[in-house]
């Protein structure tokens, strides 16, 4: 491909490179692209993918495994198009999607990431673990399958495999039966979302996931959807229209706001502890879902919320997201989006971090372990605080 | 292996320097239109003392260094025409100290000017420093390496009349300190000890500012923008002269630009009224709009345009979008105000010929001292032809800037030149020495400001 042939050439050669897309919630640092964070090199900015892209599509510079890991290196977290003040900023991730996009096609990716697709492909999760382990999660907790109930609780890759994730995807499980929700799970039928896939550059193998999915829903009669994952919250309310997929998904901080404030949840039991809460990026800028956690968080007794500086359209990517959360290119540094993230929480004064998500869950638990915090910070998600407050043990 | 590489890495550290083609691609260029030249490494330190090792290693190695604040400057500044240590300094990027009760800052040389606000308006909302109108991630000793202004130079001058003190990594690899600080006293003067002027405005070519001292200023609890407008551009000279008189405003700018249309050949002013009640503001008012531009107003040669409590923060990169190109370079002078008239004319007449939309202001510095005059041109960095253009009137630009008695600020190779062949002949000599015995092995920032 060539820079006429790329989707964006027509357009990449706008950014100017002035910066914006490093800030967070002000202009407190120039640390908020988490890649950009970890690395400190100019290329490492959006603005320096960018460039990179442009110069690498024109044949100013050769592919390299560097330049594939530079681009892999971005999260998707979305900090650079919510802060570029140009026309064009709608257009800033997609860019970078599709130069991975083209690094695919010309099966020149880093090797995790190849990894991670081919993972995805043979066993439906990044992990390779067997599709029939998908529903272990599950056992004994009661949770039926999926057979016409309101909601189709969709757990993901990271609820269903992930052992933290399995926790968390269970609690979250019991919290609904509790409500007495009306839900059922895929268990070893669920397939992957295709959220990192789509952000991975993969865009055949998403669109063969959503369309398997959608039908797969359509089959079962699926109407509502209820996501452990804003990963896969984002793919399904955003993505799966245009493979005919219209269902009425939500969060499960959404749906527990809503029992919580109608009295279908009974959250008395409390939860003693000062929580800061960390914005998952799929709920947060990419979907503008910035009320409905902390609204969970302030009904539950005993919850004293603090803020980090960083919050809500400025929050710091825990440095999980484009399949980083497997493929880790941001890992090892003290300068890590996770690790900086946590110790960020610890500045409030807060004894938990709270978050929404499994993959941040994960993340940011090995980074208070990387960063020697376990007697000061816990990592804990929502689901959890919400089953200890309505006394799920 | 290459043995420079190597040294670099025992210095930094192997995440903290590259030779690889990606960074060597990016750190060639600069954002404006000077054509790219590739440096052989790129380095991010952060601190000092690895500073001071680069450098003694350049020295050994006779390897250039090219020291990179934000990287803004737009005149290829940062460019490194010979090769050698692109060195990225915006990891050292802690602020150290601040001082309320003398009203300073101390910080490292990759302190951005936005850091610093953000700091202050959480931390000291009662003070301020003089922002530039570049983007926020400009840094504070790039900035006042070449002698930047900001908004508050109306009333205080330049932002490097501004520096207390600095900490310099000299080109052969030594620490200074120079203003108070040099002799353990706090960071509150650069006076009476010998000035830090070899370092200011040699763009990185006598040494690298390590840390500086800038000075705040109180920052008023109601800060805002009023507009005005006159369709003469004479009326100028005279209107920053009478607003200078009134000492009532913080930042005074006259501009006129092609887009939009209906505002094309106007001039615009924008000045900055600060106050801490409304009392205060309503005082402020009446002196500048009534008692100051109030016969403009009545004659019909000028109309207010209102007064918008909150200050527009810096957002000078949508320039670059003007032709959806994602570029544009500004010649910036030093000019006397009563030149306004013959340099938005002229001006305009370049970009006219070089089929650019036209962007012209004027900053006042001090009280009506000088402004900075700045022509802006556009392009499109996706068309060659219109980077040609660009450049072309941008060189036309710095001779009409010295033709009409002005003084370049910040020159590109071009201006320098320019520059260097009107100076005065013992000045440019007494350069030379300086140069030569700062920087024996002509290490830093080679190309800039070389005296023959």
């Amino acid at each position: 491909m060539t820079l006429t042939d790329y989707k964006y050439g027509d357009v990449i050669h706008r950014c100017f490179r002035c910066g914006y897309c490093k800030f967070p919630i002000n202009w407190m640092d120039v640390n908020n692209c988490p890649a950009y964070a970890r690395f400190r090199m100019e290329t490492y900015s959006c603005g320096g993918r960018l460039w990179l892209t442009r110069a690498w599509l024109e044949g100013e510079i050769e592919w390299s495994d560097h330049l594939a890991d530079i681009l892999y290196s971005c999260t998707a977290c979305k900090n650079c198009e919510v802060k570029c003040p140009l026309s064009f900023n709608i257009d800033i991730l997609n860019m970078m999607i599709a130069a991975k996009g083209e690094m695919v096609e010309r099966g020149e990716v880093p090797s995790p990431v190849k990894e991670f697709l081919e993972n995805i492909q043979r066993q439906g999760n990044p992990y390779g673990t067997s599709r029939a382990k998908r529903g272990e999660w599950m056992e004994g907790t009661g949770i039926e399958a999926y057979q016409g109930q309101e909601f189709l609780y969709y757990v993901g890759c990271v609820g269903s495999y992930d052992t933290r994730g399995q926790e968390t995807a269970r609690i979250l499980g019991k919290v609904l039966q509790k409500a007495g929700v009306s839900f059922g799970v895929l268990g070893n039928d669920e397939n992957c979302d295709g959220n990192e896939v789509k952000n991975l550059g993969e865009e055949t193998l998403f669109e063969m996931l959503a369309e398997e999915n959608v039908a797969q829903f359509q089959g079962l009669g699926v109407q509502k959807i209820v996501t452990l994952s804003p990963h896969s919250y984002n793919t399904m309310k955003n993505d799966y229209p245009g493979f005919n997929g219209e269902f009425e998904v939500s969060h499960y901080t959404q749906l527990l706001q809503g029992l919580i404030r109608d009295g279908g949840l009974d959250v008395s039991g409390g939860y003693n502890a000062t929580v800061t809460y960390h914005d998952p990026c799929f709920l947060g800028r990419w979907n503008e879902e910035y009320n409905a956690p902390r609204a969970v968080l302030k009904s539950t007794p005993g919850v004293q919320l603090v803020e980090m500086a960083r919050n809500k359209d400025g929050a710091l990517c825990c440095g999980g997201g484009g399949g980083n959360f497997y493929i880790d290119l941001l890992g090892g540094s003290a300068d890590s989006p996770a690790r900086r993230r946590v110790r960020e929480a610890c500045e409030t004064g807060a004894n938990v971090l709270a978050v929404a998500c499994p993959n941040c869950l994960t993340m940011l638990e090995d980074a208070v372990k990387a960063e020697g915090l376990e007697d000061k910070l816990a990592v804990k998600d929502i689901a959890e605080i919400v089953g200890e407050a309505c006394g799920i043990k | 292996m290459d043995s420079v590489y190597q040294a670099l890495v025992d210095i930094v550290g192997q995440e903290h320097v590259s030779n690889r083609q990606e960074e060597l691609f990016i750190y060639s260029y600069d954002l404006g239109t000077t054509e790219p030249h590739r440096p052989d490494y790129a380095v991010i330190p952060r601190t000092t003392e690895e500073i001071q090792e680069i450098v003694k290693l350049a020295n050994k190695e006779k390897v250039p260094v090219v020291p990179l604040g934000g990287g803004l400057s737009l005149a290829g500044l940062a460019v490194p025409f010979r090769g050698g240590i692109a060195l990225d300094l915006k990891r050292m990027d802690s602020i150290l100290e601040v001082n309320e009760k003398a009203r300073y800052a101390v910080v490292e040389c990759g302190v951005s000017q936005g850091q610093l606000t953000s700091y202050l308006e959480r931390n000291f909302p009662h003070l301020t420093h003089s922002e530039p109108g570049a983007p926020p991630t400009a840094t504070i000793a790039g900035n006042v390496a070449i002698h930047g202004q900001g908004d508050l130079a109306q009333p205080y001058g330049f932002n490097s009349d501004m520096v207390n003190g600095l900490e310099i990594v000299l080109p052969t690899g030594e620490v200074c300190k120079f203003g108070s600080c040099s002799i353990g006293s706090g960071w509150y003067t650069q006076h009476p000890l010998p000035d830090v002027g070899l370092f200011l405005g040699w763009s990185g070519t006598t040494g690298i500012i390590t840390k500086v001292s800038i000075r705040l200023f109180p920052s008023k609890k109601i800060r805002g923008v009023g507009q005005f407008v006159v369709e003469d551009e004479e009326l100028v000279p005279e209107i920053m002269y009478k607003l200078t008189h009134t000492q009532m405003t913080e930042d005074v700018i006259a501009f006129s630009q092609a887009i939009p249309p209906f505002a094309s050949g106007l001039q615009h002013f924008t000045i900055n009224i600060v106050a801490d009640s409304e009392k205060e503001l309503e005082f402020k008012h009446e002196i500048v709009w009534d008692d100051t531009l109030g016969e403009y107003i009545r004659s019909g040669a000028g109309g207010f345009l209102g007064f918008r409590s909150g200050l527009q923060r810096p957002q000078v990169s949508k320039t670059s979008d003007w032709r959806k190109g994602g570029g544009f370079e500004y010649v910036g002078a030093i000019m006397p105000v009563e030149t306004y008239p013959e340099c938005y004319r002229r001006g305009r007449d370049i970009s006219e010929r070089h089929d650019i939309p036209y962007t012209v202001l004027g900053r006042c510095i001090g009280a009506a001292h000088a402004m900075m005059f700045s022509w802006t041109y556009a392009f499109n960095r996706a068309d060659p032809e219109t980077i040609r253009q660009a450049r072309e009137a941008l060189h036309e630009t710095d001779d009409l800037a010295l033709e009409l008695h002005g003084t370049i600020w910040k020159p590109g190779l071009y201006g320098q030149k320019l520059v260097m062949e009107r100076l005065d002949p013992n000045t440019l000599n007494l350069m030379k020495k300086i140069k030569q015995m700062l920087d024996p092995n002509g290490i830093m920032n080679p190309g800039n400001w070389e005296v023959s």
